[in-house]
């Protein structure tokens, strides 16, 4: 189930959250919504589901116009950052609601809901209240409420946000082979950009309301539209006017064609890799990765004088 | 729609049994010209009737509100046992009819009462008189500042006054400069509640009383007796004071009532 | 001072004051229901007029607290999920009649529902009366129980509940009611303690006519008033025994409304 959206436009009082955002979704697809807050990543996924009214615009499911839809209508799943479960009901009441709503016969809903817990790892504790659970828990009983109606996309609002890093990096692989499972339409927002380009297939980077740019992780990391994404989607440096990623920047202890003087400001090791701050001749700022090898073969400390040649380079209009 | 609907039914509602009323008793008390209500109000019973309920509540209210702080303080930083008993004595005075309460002091107080013999043969009179009327408003008016206080220490925790403990503040210093500006609005919201209370009530009173015009009588009693009397707007003219009255407590309460999650 | 030392004192100071206030005034109101011996507590708590405003009480207020268990929860929701003008006026005036006093009540509703009645509406010296004031000086109490509930309900239950298929209707019963329930109860039970402890609004309303419009704390009044002060206080026992069974209820509504926040 494809999703469009077309020139989708939403304003908050004096505050523009979207501003004519269109975008496709393929079917089957897991997309991500890329962006800093403010971004308008959350408002469009709201609009998706029907939750907020776009100003003006078009949201298309599957081919129909759903624009006008309530979310009662439109056969979504939602997932909340901070889970929204129904805290008086168990957990296997939680999953059931949707089904229980469409009045299912008792027999389908009990078989369709077993299903669903042993597939998010939740049947033992599906007695249970969403109290007595932990975050990584109440978040896999979210993501199976909202797959039991069978839904035609699913969206996700910063679903691992609240969740501490070693949960949030083992859902995130969990949600990754669900889909490759399932194949449901996925929208996912997130402000994370290794989440991103981890989870996704695709990824719409969002900034101010607009859309920067729509690609695979590969392309948005290697062929960046703007600075924006650029920056965005890793860490750039400066030299002479363009922008530099730091593994392309190679660090020379003799001052060889086509490179530039630049003083070592920081070194911090980070595991394998070492990030190295440096400072240009203007006085820019410079980020170079080396490796621990590298790191030691050139005898790097503050304050050291070294020549920084780029290996490739990016530069933007504007 | 069933918005416009609901609406529609809540306020009816309160139309019908609340600002209709109030609206016609407002025009009772002046339908006959001001000069009956003038009458009434100027009247030196009824002027003598305001100074005791409101000597009465400046009584009260601070008594209340040193007990409720002290006894929110005691309840929810310090351990004992029999905690659910205290909560319900203290919680009682809300759920219990003035006319038990009225009935109570008057059995304890009056003559062949516990305290009613050895009372009066000190000389010192409580029942009919101002101590009576002063002991069963503090007995109505107990709670609330207790329950204002109890929820909102609950939740701001101890923190702040170990921080002061360890900073060197004694015990009273912790409360006057952190314990007590942190439950200030609480304070006051109680305070208004207890005032409210005071200037209103009427069935404990009217039990202990003895309802002696210009010496025992208070507002509200001075309202029945003036019923009583067939002084119809008088009684309205003074019930318009006293509902002048609730209503400026009211907005007390509106401006100073804790906005969710706020202190 | 020592943590136990202070404790001691604060809690001295506590008990002492809820003794006097509270505690020995409602001892002698149960030693003097009790100076009959039981046969005669029996035969006055089961006298007509006192079975008959037993009745009346229990059952108006029963009436009652229905009433406000649906329009109290309209109004509130209706003030926390409506937007109209003078929205912020009608939240502040659903407090009034925490701040009027209990006869100014009576006399308010006696102008627009009495002999006079602009509107031909005279219930006076009817049993309608006593559900009519009833219903005016419980007004707030589940409306104000209801309404932080609702503010504090997280939106994003609902909105899941739209997502999964459900309607409004039914998103209200399985989502918003079985949260707000507690909150409804615990109004209710507060409500219905109102209620049957009610007098000021009902004495000059109802006419007090017995075994008809008299209620139980007016019966206890006009017993105190013919001097048999041990057949009102057993009267006023049962009373107090009601309004135990009411805190306690409401305490456990609260234990039971948190069951599902605790791990």
């Amino acid at each position: 189930m494809s999703i469009e959206i077309v020139a989708v436009s939403k304003r908050f009082g004096a505050v523009s959250a979207l501003e004519d955002v269109t975008l496709d979704v393929p079917g089957g697809s897991l997309t991500a919504l890329l962006g800093p807050s403010g971004s308008g990543k959350s408002t469009l996924l709201r609009v998706i589901a029907g939750l907020e009214r776009p100003d003006t615009g078009q949201v298309r499911v599957a081919g129909d116009d759903a624009t006008a839809l309530r979310p009662q209508q439109r056969n979504i799943g939602f997932v909340f950052q901070h889970y929204a479960a129904f805290k008086h009901m168990t957990v296997r009441d939680n999953v059931a609601f949707g089904l229980k709503v469409r009045k299912r016969p008792r027999g389908e809903i009990a078989a369709r809901v077993g299903e669903l817990l042993r597939l998010v790892g939740l049947l033992d504790v599906a007695d249970r209240y969403p109290a007595q659970l932990s975050g990584g828990q109440r978040q896999r009983m979210a993501l199976a409420r909202a797959l039991a109606p069978e839904p035609r996309v699913l969206l996700l609002d910063e679903p691992f946000g609240a969740l501490d890093a070693r949960v949030r990096a083992e859902l995130r692989e969990w949600l990754r082979r669900l889909h490759d499972e399932m194949h449901v339409t996925t929208v996912l927002v997130t402000h994370d950009r290794e989440e991103a380009m981890q989870v996704a297939d695709r990824i719409a980077v969002l900034n101010r309301g607009r859309v920067e740019q729509v690609g695979t992780p590969a392309e948005l990391y290697d062929a960046p539209a703007s600075e924006f994404v650029l920056r965005f989607v890793g860490d750039a440096g400066e030299l002479g006017g363009s922008l530099v990623r730091p593994h392309d920047l190679e660090l020379l202890l003799e001052p060889l064609p086509g490179s530039v003087e630049v003083m070592v400001d920081r070194v911090t090791p980070l595991g394998h890799l070492a990030r190295v701050e440096l400072v240009g001749g203007d006085g820019a700022p410079l980020v170079a990765r080396l490796t621990r090898e590298q790191l030691q073969e050139l005898e790097l400390e503050r304050g050291k004088i070294l020549w920084a040649r780029p290996e490739r380079v990016y530069a933007f209009d504007s | 729609m069933p918005r416009l609907g609901l609406r529609s039914l809540a306020l009816a509602y309160l139309a019908a049994i609340l600002a209709g009323p109030l609206a016609l008793a407002c025009y009772r008390a002046l339908e006959h010209g001001v000069s009956p209500a003038w009458r009434a109000l100027s009247a030196p019973d009824t002027i003598h009737a305001f100074e005791l309920t409101l000597v009465v509540t400046a009584v009260a209210v601070p008594l209340n509100t040193v007990f409720g702080v002290i006894c929110a303080l005691a309840v929810v930083r310090r351990r004992f046992p029999g905690k659910g008993v205290l909560n319900a004595f203290i919680d009682l005075p809300l759920a219990l009819s003035p006319v038990v309460v009225g009935l109570a002091l008057f059995l304890l107080y009056g003559r062949g009462g516990w305290f009613g013999s050895w009372l009066s043969g000190h000389g010192v009179q409580v029942l009919f008189a101002l101590p009576a009327l002063v002991l069963a408003t503090i007995f109505v008016s107990l709670p609330f500042v207790a329950r204002e206080v109890v929820p909102v220490l609950r939740e701001i925790g101890d923190e702040q006054e170990q921080a002061a403990r360890t900073l060197g503040a004694s015990g009273w210093q912790t409360f006057w400069r952190v314990t007590l500006p942190s439950i200030r609005w609480a304070v006051v919201y109680g305070v208004v509640l207890t005032t409210a209370r005071s200037l209103g009530e009427y069935g404990a009173v009217a039990v202990v009383s003895g309802r002696l015009q210009g010496r025992t009588e208070t507002a509200t009693l001075r309202v029945q007796e003036r019923y009583e009397g067939f002084d119809l707007p008088g009684a309205y003219a003074i019930s318009i004071v006293l509902a002048l009255l609730a209503v400026l407590v009211l907005l007390a309460m509106t401006l100073v009532r804790p906005r969710e999650g706020g202190v | 001072m020592g943590e136990r030392a202070g404790t001691a004192v604060s809690l001295g100071a506590v008990t002492t004051f809820l003794g006097l206030v509270v505690a020995l005034p409602l001892a002698a109101l149960g030693w003097r229901s009790a100076s009959d011996g039981p046969h005669g507590f029996w035969t006055a708590v089961s006298s007509p007029g006192a079975v008959a405003a037993l009745e009346l009480t229990l059952g108006a207020s029963l009436v009652v607290a229905l009433i406000n268990a649906v329009l109290g929860t309209v109004t509130a929701w209706v003030l926390v999920r409506d937007d109209f003008r003078g929205r912020a006026l009608v939240d502040a005036i659903v407090d009034l009649p925490f701040a009027l006093p209990t006869i100014v009540a009576g006399l308010t509703l006696l102008a627009l529902y009495g002999p006079r009645s602009p509107i031909g509406v005279d219930v006076a010296y009817t049993r309608a009366a006593i559900v009519l004031a009833l219903l005016f000086v419980t007004l707030p109490f589940v409306v104000r129980t209801v309404q932080p509930v609702l503010q504090e309900l997280d939106p994003e239950l609902e909105q899941v509940a739209w997502s999964l298929g459900a309607s409004q209707a039914v998103t209200f019963r399985r989502v918003i009611l079985p949260n707000i329930l507690p909150g409804i109860l615990s109004g209710v039970a507060l409500a219905f303690a109102k209620a049957v402890g009610e007098f000021g609004s009902l004495v000059v309303i109802t006419g007090n006519i017995p075994l008809r419009t008299e209620v139980a704390s007016v019966y206890i009044f006009g017993r105190v008033e013919s001097g048999s002060t041990t057949s009102a206080a057993a009267v006023a026992v049962v009373l107090l025994a009601l309004s135990f069974v009411l805190l306690l209820s409401i305490g456990a509504v609260r234990r039971y409304a948190s069951r599902h926040d605790r791990a």
